[in-house]
This record gives structure tokens, sequence and C-alpha cells, in this order.
């Protein structure tokens, strides 16, 4: 009788009900009759997230106090709990976008990669050791190449394919490297061990760390490691794009916010000054070129790069109320970024053509929900009050106040009088001109599809939470510090 | 429970008019209703408001976001109670003025005008640093539609300076807020003690002085009063800039009493330059919403004159000349979208002789060209003699340059009604426009008859705006508190 270690299967319930529901919906690419495929594979992938949203829940209400699992290969805690109710109900909320973007071909297979990936996500924001991060970061990173890729017809998403494949494994591969070199000096790959067994100055020790950082910063697509940003989101097909963003930025962050802090606390002083200047590099470089973008996609993206560098601040001011503030920024940004690309989904398959800011004219007249919707996402990414974005910047900003770093909140104002230029360039299209003429013969002679209910409960959920955020921001607030209270601040 | 009840009624009724798919005419009779009643609850609450108390009333409090120290924090003094009572008023004409000229997509429109005058509200009434921030940028939401979409032809160039402008003075105020409210460890103004740190003034007096406008900061005036729709221009001119005469009052002053000090000359000095320069730019303009835009600038540079007195006369005088300021210019801008509607122009060489066959066009543009020019008598010459007496105090020169820029005003007033209603007939007042009709009269007279009553009492706001009418002792008292 081998002796096997206890395992906690209830904090691993939020990755395996995704995973589970990956495999059902692969296998019903199989088994289910093909008009069916549709149906079922995205009925089972929204069951699996809401039963990864429940057990994640569970988990958090039931894990007051952080516990390590299995020789420190992953902790169940709250911070990992809260991230993961945040990315399940972001994947939910991805399935309800998807169903009508008329996929004909590897439905089943798209349904089962969005959890497959968002699986991997669910598990690197509890990963505790090097390992388990590496192997959580290439899962769900790989379920997205090809996720960019899935539309085979398209040459944009099959270049958006291969760039982030091309550029995420050149990530992974440095962080792979970073980690051998903080193993190699420390002989330890939990992050609380590293943390214990930290050789003080040594060279390899923080090169080793430096690399981890920048690895973990192409996935946070903070400058300048933001590269293949614009390219992919502006190829992969919509609802991959706002997945990615909202997605793929919580787990980045969580786990990036958990190594600095676990791993590496007696380097703060380095690694907080780098984190800054990755931050202040978003920021300028995210907002100069979002001005100058046309594609709605694209100026989205980089949108998300200058998100990532107020997030960037959050982690920077290496408290209990960065991290607090990191959390609770989440939730608007998410709600918005998601809700934003939801919108353009929904532009996009009225139009048959991809959506830039000319063609985006008249919507907020022709479809008031989505207008206002757009209208409501676009105010609090700017961070303009009766929005969440709002008291997420201003969190942040008194965050990074208290640690003493009074000029990056002038850094961060600056950056936020600059993303006006371009987040009230959507509104002015959808409002200040003209609708265009009915563009080509995707607009049936009706004038407007047919309704996609789905995809409007999906821009519904997200101006519930961006604007419940701003006046419900205390609750919000607190679960946000129970999960922060999870990190040895 | 007033307050916020002054506040949530425009903001729910907003919402409303937004989504019930009502036929234009009611749409717009629900906004103007709802603006009414708006006006009926400010004047039962006057009633019952006690202007001689040191307490704060219908104040309410609610926690918010207390990990930072944020609260629903709302209550109202007496100058604030004048400030709110401009707002509401000067918002029902706007609205029954969107009403009367039918404005296009109506469930928009009338939902956005009402959100604009719900935070207008809130911003006077606040009583917590961040909510103060919260209306003053939550104001901007509605503008920057109001202007871009049912504004003249270069709108969407308006929108832009305007809201480039102001955002830029807002977010340094951002920096400020931030910085005072996190150092103090509370943003509740009544709790939040003082500072000696000259950045986070600055920081302050940048978006007030954006907001007035004072020279430098002006660019944005010029181009948005002309190509917001005119009822958009008389909140624009008579109540946004307000909200830096409410900031300067209740955050600059009491908080700040070093910097104050410390810069009182450099903006006295800019105020009295604000004043000098655009009078003489209003009576340069080419149109009438020219005059009027510029002459604001200039009476906003007056009102600063008196709030950086620092005396009683001058603070007094200061929230008085804001009330009239407030209702005289947007009654005047009001008066040109009727003139322009009709005209079809509102340059003043294709304008002249409207006098004729039009009595109550021409008594409306007389009498409230008489109060901007501020005859004695008038309650404009009431708040500018408080205030020029007030700066008196704090050195002859500024009270110089002030009674020139009397002399000034009237220079642009009596220009502005001689070539609007006297002469000879030009091309754009020929046609055989009707004079004002009951509509139109029922939304000007008001604020008239407003500017009238405080001609007789003017005491009816200065001796009301402060506890005990002790403006200073109540404003520096503010320092005091733990």
């Amino acid at each position: 009788m081998i002796d096997t270690p206890h395992v906690d299967w209830l904090a691993l319930s939020p990755t395996i009900a995704l995973l589970g529901a990956s495999a059902i919906a692969l296998l019903g690419a199989v088994l289910v009759p093909r008009p069916a495929v549709r149906a079922f594979s995205a009925a089972i992938t929204a069951i699996g997230f809401v039963v990864s949203a429940v057990f994640a829940g569970v988990v958090f209400d039931r894990s007051p106090d952080p516990t390590v699992l299995l020789s420190e290969t992953m902790t169940r805690d709250q911070l990992g709990a809260l991230a993961a109710i945040i990315l399940a109900l972001i994947g939910l909320v991805v399935v309800l976008v998807s169903w009508s973007d008329g996929r004909r071909d590897h439905v089943g297979e798209y349904y089962a990669l969005l959890s497959a990936s968002a699986a991997g996500m669910v598990f690197i924001v509890s990963a505790s050791s090097l390992l388990t991060m590496f192997l959580a970061l290439e899962w769900f990173s790989i379920a997205l190449y090809i996720l960019c890729a899935l539309d085979t017809h398209r040459r944009e998403s099959l270049e958006a394919g291969l760039k982030y494949l091309i550029i995420g494994s050149f990530g992974s591969g440095i962080l792979l490297f970073g980690c051998a070199l903080v193993y190699g000096s420390t002989g330890e790959l939990g992050f609380s061990a590293i943390r214990e067994a930290t050789g003080a100055d040594d060279p390899l020790f923080v090169t080793g760390m430096a690399m981890i950082l920048s690895g973990l910063a192409f996935k946070v697509s903070a400058a300048p490691f933001h590269m293949w940003t614009p390219d992919v989101y502006q190829g992969a097909p919509t609802p991959v794009t706002a997945f990615m963003a909202g997605a793929t930025k919580v787990a980045a962050l969580v786990v990036t916010l958990r190594i600095l802090v676990t791993a590496f606390p007696e380097q703060a002083e380095i690694w907080s000054v780098a984190v800054a200047v990755l931050a202040v590099a978003s920021l300028v470089i995210g907002n100069l070129a979002a001005i100058a973008q046309r594609d709605v996609k694209r100026m989205l993206a980089y949108s998300s790069v200058s998100h990532a560098g107020f997030l960037l601040i959050a982690i920077a001011a290496n408290s209990d109320d960065g991290a607090t503030s990191l959390l609770y920024y989440l939730i608007p940004y998410v709600a918005a970024t998601v809700g934003a690309f939801a919108v353009v989904a929904a532009r996009e398959r009225e139009l048959g053509k991809p959506v830039s800011l000319s063609n985006l004219a008249g919507l907020g007249w022709e479809r008031p929900f989505l207008g206002v919707g757009m209208w409501v996402f676009m105010l609090s990414l700017a961070g303009f009050p009766l929005t969440g974005g709002f008291l997420g910047k201003l969190f942040v900003f008194s965050a990074i106040y208290e640690a003493g770093w009074w000029w990056l909140v002038v850094i961060g104002v600056l950056a936020t009088a600059l993303s006006l230029a371009y987040y009230l360039n959507i509104v002015r299209a959808l409002y200040m001109r003209p609708g265009e003429v009915a563009p080509g013969p995707v607009v049936a002679a009706g004038g407007s599809p047919p309704r996609d209910v789905l995809l409007d409960t999906a821009v519904a959920a997200g101006i519930v939470v961006t604007i419940g955020s701003f006046f419900f921001v205390q609750p919000l607030v607190d679960l946000a510090r129970d999960a922060a209270a999870s990190l040895p601040l | 429970m007033l307050t916020t009840l002054l506040i949530v009624v425009p903001l729910v009724a907003a919402i409303v008019v937004w989504i019930l798919p009502l036929s234009n005419e009611s749409t717009a009779g629900l906004a103007l209703l709802a603006a009414l009643a708006e006006v009926g609850l400010w004047v039962g609450g006057a009633r019952n408001f006690d202007f001689s108390s040191q307490e704060q009333q219908y104040s309410a409090t609610r926690e918010w976001f207390s990990d930072l120290g944020i609260s629903y924090s709302v209550g109202l003094y007496g100058f604030q109670y004048w400030l709110v009572g401009l707002t509401i008023v000067v918002g029902a004409a706007a609205i029954g003025y969107g009403m009367w000229a039918g404005r296009e997509r109506p469930r928009a429109y009338f939902g956005l005008m009402l959100f604009l005058v719900g935070s207008l509200v809130g911003l006077f009434s606040s009583q917590d640093l961040l909510l103060f921030y919260v209306f003053f940028e939550a104001m901007l939401i509605p503008l920057y539609l109001l202007v871009g979409v049912w504004g003249g032809p270069q709108r969407v160039k308006a929108t832009i300076t305007f809201v480039l402008y102001t955002m830029f003075g807002s977010l340094l105020m951002l920096a400020s807020v931030i910085a005072f409210g996190i150092s103090q460890g509370t943003f509740e103004l009544a709790e939040i003690g003082t500072s000696s740190n000259d950045w986070i003034f600055l920081g302050f007096l940048v978006a007030f002085f954006v907001k007035s406008p004072i020279l430098p900061f002006h660019g944005w005036l010029r181009i948005t009063y002309t190509e917001a729709p005119p009822e958009v221009t008389a909140i624009l001119s008579g109540v946004v800039p307000k909200a830096a005469v409410f900031g300067f009052l209740w955050i600059v002053l009491p908080h700040f009493p070093g910097p104050v000090a410390d810069f009182r000359a450099l903006v006295l000095v800019l105020a009295a330059a604000t004043l000098v320069y655009g009078s003489l730019l209003a009576f340069r303009q080419p149109d009438i919403r020219g005059v009027i835009a510029y002459s604001s600038m200039a009476q906003m540079g007056l009102i600063m004159f008196g709030i950086f007195a620092v005396n009683d006369l001058g603070l007094d005088g200061a929230v008085l000349h804001s009330v009239n300021h407030g209702l005289v210019s947007a009654g005047f801008f009001l008066v040109a979208g009727m003139i322009e509607s009709r005209a079809g122009t509102g340059e003043l060489a294709r304008l002249g002789g409207m006098a004729k066959g039009r009595p109550a066009l021409a008594s409306v543009v007389m009498i409230l060209g008489i109060f901007t020019l501020a005859v004695p008598g008038s309650t404009n010459f009431a708040g500018e003699f408080a205030v020029l007496a007030g700066v008196f105090q704090r050195g002859w020169g500024y009270a110089a340059v002030g009674a020139a820029a009397i002399v000034l005003a009237a220079m642009y007033a009596l220009r502005l009604i001689s070539a609007i209603l006297h002469g000879r007939r030009a091309s754009g007042s020929e046609d055989t426009s009707a004079d004002l009709v009951g509509g139109e009269l029922a939304l000007v007279l008001p604020l008239v008859a407003i500017l009238a009553v405080l001609s007789a009492w003017p005491a009816l706001v200065t001796e009301r705006s402060f506890p005990l009418d002790q403006p200073t002792s109540f404003i520096s008292g503010q320092e005091q508190a733990p």
C-alpha cells in the first residue's frame, strides 16, 4: 500500500469543475448530433463556470486562514478563491457573448478550450510554487493560443494565434529560466520556502526574480512586454479577446502579486521600483498608442496595457491597501472591459467587418441599450465618477500615496487625462455623428439583426457591476481586504 | 432628508424620462414637472430653513467607502441653500426652454438635463470632499453630450475644448483631493482640518479657475458658450461656475488659510485682469452670445474679488453676486436663444431695430441689460458694491479696477442693447417674426422677478448666507474643527 498524501479536493474543486466541463464539452463535440453541439457544449460550459464559481465561493467561505497544500504546490486561501470567483464569472459572461457568434466549425472545441483555459487560470491564482505556477501558466496559455487561431478562415485570427504563440512562448521561456535561477540559488520551489531560503544578495537569485517578473509581465501585457497585445487582441475572435483582456489580466496580476509578496518580500525595495517602472512605461505607452488607434479592438488592447499600468501601481505599493485596491480595481475593470468587447462583438456581427471608430458611428442612437452600455464602460475605464473605475483609481492612488510615492499619483492622474482622449472619442463616435448608411448586405432589409438576448444580458451584467461597484464599494472592498489578508503583507 | 430628496428627484426623473417610451410632448412635460417639483421642494424647504442657525440643515450621512473615510454626507448652510436654489430655478427655466424649443431625441435630452441639475444640486450640498469631486465630475457627463449632440455647427470642437480644459483642472484637483484626504485620514469636510501645503492648494485653485473661468484658463469659454444650445449655456454660465465659488468658499478658504494668505495678491491680480479683459472683450464681440459670455467671465472675476478679500463684506457680496450673475446670465442666454431662433443669427451686425413692434422682447432685453450694467438700485449693484467695498480693504487699487470695470460693463451692456433693439433693421431682423410669446415670457419673467425682489431686498441673501451673518468667523471657524 502506497501512502498517498491527503488531497484537499475542495481547494481543487473550482479547477476540477471547469476541467470536467471541458472534457464533457469535448466529448460532446464528437458524440452529440451535430446540430445540437453548440447548445450542448455552451450549456455544459456555462454550468461548469457556475459550479466553479459556487465552489470557489465555498472555498472563500471556509478558508479564513490560508492553508498550504501538498508540500506547497498550492495554497488554499481567500485570495485565490476570490480571484477564482471573478474568473469563473468572466467565463460565464464570455459564454453568453460567444453564443451567437456564428461559429460553424469547432464549436465544441471552442467551448472546451474556453473552460480548459479558465481552469488553468483558476489554478494559477492558487499556485504557490514555481513549478505549479509555470505549469498553470502554460496550461491556460496553450488553450488561449488555439482559441486565438480558431477562426481558421480568417488570416488575422491565424496571425494572432501565431504571434501569441511565439511571443507567449518567449515570455514563458524567460519565466522558466527565471524559475530555474531562483531554484538553483535557493534549492526551493515553494514561494514561502524561497523566502526563508533567501541568500541575501545572490545575483543569481535577483536575476531569476527579474526574469520571473518579466515573464509574468508578458501575460499582464505590461509595457515593454506588450508588443503582442494589439495584434492578438485585434485578430482573435472578439469573445476570446474579451476573455483574454479580462481573465488573463486577473490571473496574471494575482499570481504576480502573490509571488512577489510571498517569495520575495526581502527584495521588495528592488521589485517595487521595477514594478513602478513597468507601470509608468505601460501608462505612457498604452495611453499614447491608444490615442492613435482607429480600430476599436486595437484601441481597447492599448487601453488594457494602460490599465495594466494602473494595476501594477497597486502592486508597487507593496502594502495591504495596495493588494486590496488591486483586487477591487479588477472588478469594475473586468466588467467594463468584457462589456466593451461584448458591444464590439455585437456591432461586428451586425456589420460583418471589424469595428472602427467610423463604423461605430450612430450606435448610441440605433441601439440605445448597447450604446448606453458602451458609454458606461468607457466612462468607467476613463475613471469617471458614478462608475467603479473611478473608485478603483482613487483607491490605487491613495494606496500608492500612502506608500510614499506621490509622484506615481501625479503620473497616474496625467495618464488618466490622456486616456480621456480616446475613451471620449468612442463616446463621440457613439453619439455625435450621424450614423452611416447601413453598410453591406449583412444588415437585413428590416434594419436590425435579431436581438441577441444573451449578449444583451452580458452587457447588462457589465453595466450593473460597473455602476454597482461604485455605489456598493464598501462590501466589495471588505471582500478584497479579506482576500488580501491571506497574503503575508 | 430634504437635501437627499433634492438630489435624488432629478436623478430618478432622469432615469424615468429616459426609460419610459413616452411621446415627445409627455417626455418634455414629465421633465418639466420634475423640475417644477424640485422648485416646490426648495421653496417648501426654505420655509423651515433656519438661516441664523450655526448647524448644517437637512443633513444626511451614510457610510459609503469607510476604508478611505469617505461618506455620503450632505447638508446645507445658508449660502449653499441659495446656490442650490439658483441651480433649481435656472434648471427649470432651461428645461422649459428645451421643451419650448422642441429638442430632438427628447428622452435622452431631458434625461441628461435632469441628470445635470441633480449633479449640480449634489455638488452644492456636499459635505464630503470626495463626494464634492464626484458631483464635480459627474456634471461633465451630461454636459459633454448636451453640447456635443444638441449644439451648434462646431459642437464637436466645442466639447473637446471644454472637456480638455475642465478635465485638466479636475484631474489636478483629484491629485489634491487624494493628497489632502489621505494625509488627513478623512474626506469629511467638517473634520478634515487645515493644510498649509501650497501644491495641494494650487491643485484646487487651478481646477476652480478653469471652471470659473479666470485668466489664463478661459480658452474653452467662447466656443463652448457659443456652440452649446442656449439653455445649456444658461446653466453652463449661470450655475456651473458657481461650483468654483462653492469650492473656494467651502474648501479652499476654510482649509487652506495659509496658502490663501500667501497667494492672495496673485489671485486678486488675476481676478482684476479677468475683470478688465473680459469686459474689454465683451465690448468687442460681434454676436450676442459672445458679449454675454465674456461679460459672464468678467463677473466671475468680480466674484473672485469678493471671495479672496476674505472679509464679511466681500464674502456676502460674493454670494449675492453669484446669485445675481447666475440669474442674469442665464436669462440673457435664454433670450439670446429666442432672438437667434427668430433672426436665424446672433450676429449683432445682422440684427438691429428689433424693438419696433416687439415690446415684450425689448423690455426683457432692456431689463436684463440694465441688471448687467449694475445700475444703482439693482441687486447687481448691491452685489458689486459689497464686493468692491470688501476688496477695498485689501487694497484700493483692486477697488479702482473694479470701479473701472463697472464703467466697461455699462459700455458693453448698452452696446448690446442698442445693437439688438435700436438702429437700422438688418437682414436678420427684417422678417416679421413675432414678439416673445407667452411660453417664452413664462421662462424669462420668473428670473427677472427674482432679480427684482432681490433688488428691493438684497439682504434676503446677504444676511442669510452665513450663520449670525458673520461669514469670516464662520468660515475660519471651520479651521478649528477637530
